[in-house]
């Protein structure tokens, strides 16, 4: 049986982890290729880099990142944050990254979904999600941009199902009502997701605890789930996480019986 | 017959992440050359067809390179390979992603897509769909001995990410299985040629443990 993954995700400015709420108050925390060791080391099942440089100088630091974490660390790795073309898929797959995630971009332009997936193919093709809910309107939800701060009053679920149409192989879903708040991910909009599209949904934003990761599995029906901050500062160790949904009868990898030479 | 080199050879021709398997490689000591070049590669000790992609892109790359009677010969040599992904798919007769294609031929046998509309139980009751493409940890069936499965128990699990698989005609060569859905074939062998549908390049220590198998098998038979 397929496991349910496990992913952390680094926020990186600058060519450093960073950590803040609700994308404001970043907080300076750590080199991101040693971070990525260390999750490498617990058998974290993915790796996420989201790309959050706000200055254009430093945009290429990303790169050097990944191209260093692939070198050390041999599990997926998908990095996100500002690609805009197919210049920037290309340098980040080039450098190691297994999967690029489109957030911005998509909404402008849809079809650049569509030419990524037939160039480099759905499997690399991550549609990255920030949605809101519709004050007022329960069970509705709205598509942000540029990091949460821009409104653009699409509905979060026809969009999921449309990306997978323009052939995305797989959706990073946060809510951004959540993110950052630790009261765990916003359930119904991800179980309406995952209900609706047939490719796989990570769930993202506001985990701060390890129910919460076993909330995002079992009543939201995603596939994997992300945190960032739970594992970042050592509340939990990846192991943890995996032996408490285990223990929930939830099907995750088992700690590896395997020595690797 | 070129000068042999002590490296084992990653065919590039233009597609994914080769990046991973070669440092992977070179991570556990085996120098390695990532090259399109015919010669190059032939004087190899193994080599590696690793693939991401589409099959008639990856098809139609192999034949732009001047790579497909290289590879056919090859394989015919029994000299150690290890396909990854779209390399053990390309072995095949022809697949019917995005229309029919033919591929490399070296073994009979289609590479065919997961079944729309599959299900598992979900926890609580209920259906689940199953999503496609099959991406993440699942585990794997050892069927036969192998010296690049060497160590690699049944269980163990490997990072996939395809929503097509092969099915040989013949069923012999069948060395490893994995189930989503339905069971499928995870891996296929015959004498020095080794071709897995997941990614050892991304599977932490138990891929690492293939990888140096074959780095090993490749400095003895290579």
């Amino acid at each position: 049986m397929l496991a349910r993954r496990i992913i952390p995700c680094l926020d990186v400015a600058g060519g450093r982890v960073v950590k803040g709420v609700k994308f404001l108050d970043l907080k300076d925390a750590g080199d991101p290729v040693e971070v990525a060791r260390r999750y490498d080391r617990e058998e974290a099942d993915e790796l996420v880099f989201l790309d959050i440089t706000a200055s254009h100088e430093q945009r290429g630091t990303i790169i050097d990142v990944v191209s260093r974490t692939a070198e050390q660390v041999f599990m997926p790795l998908t990095v996100g944050g500002g690609v805009r073309t197919v210049d920037d898929i290309r340098a980040l797959l080039k450098a190691g990254a297994d999967k690029v995630s489109i957030n911005t971009a998509a909404v402008f332009r849809p079809e650049f979904v569509r030419e990524a997936a037939e160039r480099f193919g759905s499997q690399c093709t991550v549609v990255a999600i920030d949605a809101r809910a519709v004050p007022g309107s329960p069970g509705k939800w709205e598509v942000y941009t540029h990091g949460g701060r821009k409104t653009t009053g699409i509905d979060a679920v026809e969009w999921a199902a449309r990306m997978e149409e323009y052939g995305a192989g797989e959706i990073l879903l946060t809510s951004m009502d959540r993110d950052g708040t630790r009261d765990g991910y916003d359930i119904p909009l991800t179980r309406a997701i995952s209900d609706r599209v047939g490719i796989p949904v990570i769930a993202s934003g506001g985990v701060g605890n390890l129910q919460h990761l076993a909330d995002g599995l079992t009543a939201g029906g995603a596939d994997a789930v992300l945190a960032a901050s739970i594992f970042h500062y050592g509340e939990y160790t990846v192991a943890q996480a995996r032996d408490f949904l285990r223990d929930r009868g939830i099907p995750v990898r088992p700690r590896t019986a395997v020595p690797a030479i | 017959m070129s000068p042999k080199s002590a490296a084992i050879g990653v065919v590039d021709y233009g597609m994914g992440n080769l990046r991973s398997v070669g440092k992977a490689l070179e991570s556990l000591g085996f120098p390695v050359a990532v090259t399109s070049d015919v010669s190059v590669l032939d004087g190899c000790r193994g080599v590696v067809l690793p693939g991401v992609g589409a099959f008639r892109d990856c098809m139609d790359n192999l034949r732009k390179g001047g790579l497909l009677p290289f590879l056919s010969d090859y394989l015919a040599s029994d000299r150690p390979f290890l396909g990854i992904c779209l390399g053990l798919q390309l072995l095949f007769s022809e697949s019917e992603e995005f229309g029919r294609h033919e591929g490399l031929g070296f073994l009979p046998g289609k590479v065919v897509r997961f079944p729309a509309g599959m299900t598992e139980p979900r926890q609580g009751g209920g259906e689940r769909r199953l999503k496609i493409p099959h991406m993440g940890w699942n585990r794997i069936d050892v069927t036969l001995e192998h010296p690049v499965l060497e160590g690699i128990p049944s269980g163990s699990h490997f990072y996939f990410v395809h929503s097509y698989f092969v099915a040989p005609a013949d069923r012999s060569v069948v060395a490893a299985t994995s189930s989503y859905g339905i069971d499928f074939t995870a891996a296929v062998a015959s004498g020095n040629r080794l071709a897995v549908q997941f990614h050892p390049e991304k599977s932490q220590s138990a891929g690492l443990r293939l990888l140096s198998n074959f780095g090993r098998l490749s400095r003895e038979a290579g």
